[in-house]
């Protein structure tokens, strides 16, 4: 199920960003201050937005998980965490070096953008052991969804704190877009954004259709007859058949 | 903030942050190449089992 149309998503995907690299490179403008190292803003920009998204979507996915007690649901925000953690650590890796560029250091702790998404991925990043701590599959399921929901909360509410935050060192981007981008700049922003979040997306399914693939082969080994190769483990990964296989 | 460095010495910058992203994802792809390759394993033990389990009952076929 979650392999359907995966391919053309892919190829829309691959279009997406070689298109988003092309237009950066050699049609979107030089910023007048920054200059060439401006151009780090389409990849980081794009990154923490999809990020913070991702994190969102995970706890809306928890919050189906607890309302319909389906487990598939816990699997699904667990896989949107999962992938989100990994793009987050694209953005801090990127902003540091755009931060030494720009400002001459890799890092400033003055700064409540910088701190304070480095502070959800510090929440988030205890996750996984939440996860990992606790054996009893449902009782753990339970509990990340629980925690999917209030980082989830925590994340939107974080970013409208540093939004009201005096301190405006770091570039807005979503205020008066408009008005802070040239037209070009604008275009090639949106289209980052819309290429990085179908990466999201795709590295989603494809991940889901990997789980769901494995849940299957496990179950027509079970009817095959034959001894399940993965013993009975603590584990902070979710699977299909644990959520009763099927789609 | 000023500029720390000339506007034009970015570029190293630039290229490093990009190839970060390209790295994150040719590692996720290979994470997930390592999983696909375990179900190509898993599948080709199954079509051992099932071939097996064919020949041991042929009066039911």
């Amino acid at each position: 199920m979650y392999g359907k149309r995966l391919r053309a998503l892919a190829l829309m995907t691959a279009a997406g960003l070689t298109a988003t690299l092309a237009l950066v490179f050699f049609w979107a403008p030089n910023d007048a201050t920054l200059g060439f190292l401006q151009k780090i803003f389409y990849i980081h920009v794009p990154l923490a937005i999809v990020t913070l998204c991702g994190f969102v979507a995970g706890g809306l996915m928890a919050i189906m998980h607890l309302r319909t007690r389906n487990p598939r649901w816990d699997v699904r925000s667990y896989v949107a965490i999962h992938i989100s953690l990994v793009f987050g650590v694209g953005v801090l890796i990127t902003g540091s070096i755009w931060a030494k560029g720009a400002w001459g250091h890799w890092w400033v702790w003055d700064e409540p953008t910088l701190v304070s998404f480095l502070l959800v991925m510090l929440l988030y990043a205890t996750y996984q052991p939440l996860r990992f701590a606790i054996e009893d599959p449902e009782r753990q399921a339970r509990a990340a969804s629980v925690f999917a929901i209030t980082a989830g909360v925590f994340v939107p509410i974080n970013f409208a704190i540093v939004r009201l935050s005096t301190e405006v060192v770091h570039p807005r981007t979503l205020d008066n877009i408009s008005g802070n981008l040239p037209g070009r700049m604008q275009v090639v922003f949106w289209l980052a954004l819309a290429s990085v979040a179908l990466l999201w997306v795709t590295l989603w399914r494809y991940e889901m259709a990997s789980k769901h693939a494995r849940a299957q082969l496990r179950a027509l080994r079970r009817l095959l007859g034959g001894e399940d190769d993965e013993p009975l483990r603590r584990s902070a990964a979710p699977s299909i058949s644990q959520a009763g296989g099927g789609h | 903030m000023a500029a720390a460095l000339p506007l034009d010495t970015g570029g190293p910058y630039v290229v490093a942050a990009y190839l970060v992203f390209v790295a994150l994802i040719l590692l996720y792809v290979a994470i997930m190449a390592g999983k696909l390759s375990r179900i190509e394993r898993e599948l080709g033990e199954l079509t051992e089992l099932a071939a097996r389990t064919r020949s041991e009952r042929p009066e039911e076929l």
